[in-house]
């Protein structure tokens, strides 16, 4: 399976997410955020850093970038999409997730392990259901918030994937983590791919990263 | 040339925690008659010729997030 790991300026766990890919025995390759095709991928990671520096809104610009419009391509063809921390940012800004995220309730940059629960049917996490997962996050704007009739929505009809134990950051319903109505694309917070090597401790985002071979729409 | 002044404003159902950490600042200063602060963002951007349709284009497509923001802009010389 050949996976796109989008750069944009300013993507910063595009490293992470390369090596944790490969490891798997997938294979990623970098596309910059400026290329025109897609072609020959059959996934998508859409990794974390600060896109833009975050000007206007987190991955407001980037999510308008050239290569967003083959992203969306392969999004409505069925193919697996995820998006990590600023990845999700961009996701919900381009449409493809919905709701946003918003500036943590209590102003702090958190930097931790945090407590997850896998909820949706969804390919993304029939293998993690019912599991506790120990993810690491690293984020100022991680508080997920929607519409009441969005919320209703994503409730209603099982696009909730993550939740955490414990609502470290505002989020409405303790929320981590959406999938779209198909399910192929899924955006979080927590960072499943710095959570993918024995050597360094934790391998709890392997069962999230191996979906990738499950998914399709 | 105009100038068009564009306010972006979160939704007022928003939690703003920015602006209720300043509001917090204001009232250790000495405002107690400070009962909130919402911030919201400011941006100019100068044109060719400013058409309405087209202003409000360039809100909806990039400068506002219509999930968490209100805005409105006014049109100067």
């Amino acid at each position: 399976m050949k996976v796109a790991v989008i750069r944009f300026p300013g993507s910063n766990c595009d490293q992470d997410a390369f090596h944790a890919l490969n490891d798997m025995g997938l294979k990623a390759e970098y596309v910059w955020h400026d290329a025109g095709s897609l072609d020959g991928f059959d996934a998508v990671f859409v990794p974390g850093g600060f896109s833009y520096g975050d000007y206007l809104r987190c991955g407001a610009m980037a999510a308008r970038s050239r290569i967003m419009s083959e992203v969306s391509r392969l999004a409505e063809a069925g193919c697996p999409v995820i998006g990590v921390c600023n990845g999700f940012q961009v996701l919900t800004e381009a449409g493809l997730l919905p709701g946003a995220l918003l500036q943590n309730e209590h102003e702090k940059f958190l930097c931790q392990d945090v407590l997850l629960t896998a909820e949706s049917d969804s390919s993304w996490t029939r293998e993690a259901k019912g599991k506790t997962l120990r993810i690491p996050i690293a984020h100022g704007e991680g508080r997920f918030i929607a519409d009441a009739e969005t919320l209703t929505r994503v409730e209603g009809e099982g696009q909730v994937a993550f939740r955490y134990v414990e609502n470290v950051n505002g989020s409405m319903n303790s929320i981590a983590g959406v999938v779209s109505p198909r399910g192929n694309v899924m955006g979080m917070m927590p960072h499943p791919e710095r959570a993918a090597s024995l050597r360094l401790g934790n391998t709890d985002g392997l069962v999230i990263l191996r979906a990738l071979e499950l998914v399709r729409a | 040339m105009a100038t068009v002044r564009i306010y972006v404003t979160l939704k007022p159902s928003l939690l703003d925690s920015a602006g209720r950490t300043v509001a917090g600042s204001l009232q250790k200063l000495g405002y107690s008659e400070v009962q909130g602060v919402r911030i919201g963002k400011l941006i100019e951007v100068q044109l060719a010729d400013a058409t309405d349709t087209r202003i409000k284009e360039m809100c909806d497509k990039l400068l506002a997030n219509p999930v968490i923001e209100d805005y409105r802009y006014e049109v100067i010389a």
